[in-house]
């Protein structure tokens, strides 16, 4: 387990709280479809805080108007990488903004391996710091048997 | 009533602009709305600056006079009749004046509206820009107080800064952080902590929940831990709680020094490090502010503005210049973050007012809002959305109001909040993140987490101790003193009649 006061990764909006039910996910999707934004899903085994790029379940749904919908690819998705992290963002295409508004995790591996800090001296007393995910120690074809 | 009279007596006053100029260039000394200062009918350009004055002339002294002289000495007028300006298209270097009315309920207070021509300015110099509005003016003797209210900046002149080097919305992207205010708190005690104490602050709180921790504004170099130590010991921290929680985590490193050649030193350093932002603090002024903003263009760094000091010339409402001012300036000389008040706090703030400071930081464009001291529209051009900070004597048990006063792009900032939480540092940071998700929670659900907020933190504080013992600690404290700068917008009889 993570050291950390909740015992796991905390990206994302609500991984102080305890997990959201379906029913509750469900509400946070209606949200941001009452304002106008499109939801994706995305997976992956390597949650490193600057892995941008988890991978797309699929493209953002940008015509789906129907939390169920939004729900079904989820439980897809739950199916296909039951021990990924998944997560569900909203990305908002108003000029200005065209970003993600919302991000939250709804998957996570049963076990979380966390991440390592490696420190490499440097000239005086300055430390190049490298973040290292625990769960990419194997080769990626062997870490979701 | 009064006010339709006073209105009267500015009508009867007016003395015309002499067009014969044999007589108006003639030497002696002449008033300024003779001089052309003052033009009743003037229709501003959009490429015009317009601001708002409010002034408070000497006894016995015209309103429409003074609003002349205000643009007379915030543009081109000396004391006397010069023939110099022959030599110029002057007309075009006049500041013109072109309406005055009775602050309502203010009597003696007069805003004046002047409209400024576009040449008037060096391109992307908010100095140059401050040097001509408020350079002479406000120490004019015919005038007891004046107070620039608000301005209007025109988007061809806009379109010359290059504004905040990153923006909320790709600070977002860059932290990973989407949907939620960000939490951060000030290391505290502010002086006397060695870089190795300093430096188990920060690990605590970012470890706990926080996203960022801070310097505080007079903290540079001193004895007690000069600056690469600090910066040595925070990174540190950064990092480990980084690997701790999966999370980009950062801290304001404080690059405010005596030279700017030491405080591009310091930010080096920094960028070194790999911290993701710099701070400095607004008493640096704005020519060192626009070029750290540079600098951190040319880095990938978050510039945090610590507003130090504007509350000797911002909080007053008869003298000195509107925070509204201020923070339309810093978003054009181009800053990440702005601290710009809690409404709720311990610092100065009417709510309502304190939300016009926001909406100067985030909208695209702003649209006149009386209520709010926003007295123009205000187009921004496309220029990148600061991110406000709410930091000062703020708490866990306030957080169902700054979400509703501010949404979720903010920072608020619990330093005493935090770091005093009676079980330490860490519970203090989890009270508030678990505060805060809460309360997104509940609002994304639908719930009125204004009325419902103290509800909805006393059932997440019974799965949450640290979040209880914040509620027990602080839940009842609050600031409730009579703001100072509130906004006077009443229609006046002038302009309703």
């Amino acid at each position: 387990m993570m050291t950390n006061p909740v015992g796991r990764i905390t990206q994302g909006q609500f991984s102080y709280l305890p997990d959201l039910s379906d029913a509750e996910i469900s509400l946070q999707i209606e949200y941001g479809l009452s304002k106008g934004y499109a939801w994706s899903v995305e997976y992956t085994d390597d949650p490193h805080p600057r892995n941008t790029y988890w991978e797309m379940f699929g493209l953002p749904m940008f015509d789906l108007k129907d939390a169920a919908g939004v729900m079904l690819e989820l439980q897809y998705c739950r199916k296909a990488f039951p021990r990924h992290y998944i997560r569900l963002m909203a990305f908002d295409s108003t000029r200005g903004v065209e970003s993600m508004v919302m991000s939250f995790i709804v998957n996570r591996p049963s076990g979380e391996p966390g991440f390592g800090l490696r420190r490499q001296e440097a000239p005086g007393r300055t430390i190049r710091y490298t973040v290292h995910s625990y769960a990419t120690d194997r080769p990626e074809a062997e870490r979701n048997p | 009533m009064a006010d339709t009279m006073v209105a009267k007596t500015i009508e009867k006053s007016v003395d015309s602009v002499i067009s014969d100029v044999k007589k108006r260039y003639s030497a002696g000394v002449l008033k300024y709305r003779q001089m052309g200062y003052w033009d009743a009918n003037y229709a501003p350009k959009d490429t015009d600056t317009l601001c708002l004055f409010r002034i408070t002339p000497q006894d016995g002294v015209d309103p429409i006079e003074a609003a002349a002289a205000v643009a007379g000495e915030s543009s081109t007028a000396t004391w006397t009749v010069v023939w110099t300006d022959r030599l110029t298209a002057c007309d075009s270097y006049r500041a013109k004046a072109y309406k005055v009315e009775p602050v309502p309920n203010s009597p003696g207070q007069y805003f004046a509206w002047v409209a400024y021509d576009i040449i008037l300015f060096e391109e992307g110099s908010i100095a140059n820009m401050t040097a001509s509005l408020i350079g002479n003016v406000f120490s004019f003797k015919p005038l007891k107080a004046a107070r620039l209210e608000d301005i209007r900046i025109p988007v061809a002149y806009v379109k010359t800064f290059k504004g905040p080097p990153t923006g909320l919305i790709v600070e977002r992207e860059r932290l990973d952080k989407f949907g939620r205010p960000l939490l951060g708190a000030t290391t505290k005690p502010k002086l006397g902590l060695s870089g190795r104490n300093y430096g188990r602050v920060v690990y605590e709180g970012l470890k706990g929940g926080l996203d960022f921790m801070k310097d505080d504004e007079n903290i540079n170099s001193q004895p007690f831990m000069h600056w690469r130590d600090r910066y040595l010991n925070v990174m540190d921290a950064v990092n480990k709680a980084s690997a701790a929680t999966g999370e980009v985590k950062g801290s304001y490193l404080n690059v405010t020094a005596g030279t700017v050649e030491d405080m591009y030193e310091r930010a080096e350093f920094a960028r070194e490090l790999g911290s993701v932002v710099i701070m400095v603090d607004l008493v640096v002024g704005w020519s060192t502010i626009q070029s750290m903003s540079n600098w951190c263009r040319k880095n990938d760094m978050i510039l945090h503005m610590h507003r130090a000091g504007h509350g000797t010339y911002t909080r007053q409402k008869n003298h000195g210049i509107s925070f509204r001012v201020i923070a339309k300036w810093l978003r054009l000389a181009g800053v990440d973050h702005l601290h710009t008040g809690t409404a709720v706090g311990k610092l100065e703030g009417d709510p309502m007012t304190v939300q016009g400071y926001y909406n100067v930081c985030r909208d695209s464009y702003t649209r006149q809002d009386l209520p709010r001291g926003l007295f123009f529209d205000q187009d921004w051009a496309d220029l990148r959305k600061v991110m406000p900070v709410a930091s000062g004597g703020i708490h866990a048990g306030q957080m169902h109001l700054l979400l509703d006063l501010f949404g979720d792009d903010v920072v608020l900032q619990f330093g005493g909040g935090t770091i005093g939480h009676p079980a330490g540092i860490q519970a203090g940071a989890v009270a508030n993140r678990v505060a805060l998700e809460s309360l997104v929670k509940a609002r994304n659900e639908g719930r009125d987490i204004r009325n419902e907020g103290p509800e909805i933190l006393r059932r997440a504080a019974k799965t949450c101790s640290p979040l209880q013992q914040a509620l027990d600690t602080w839940g009842e404290i609050s600031f409730n003193y009579a703001s100072t700068d509130t906004s006077d917008y009443a229609v006046t009889a002038a302009a309703s009649n």
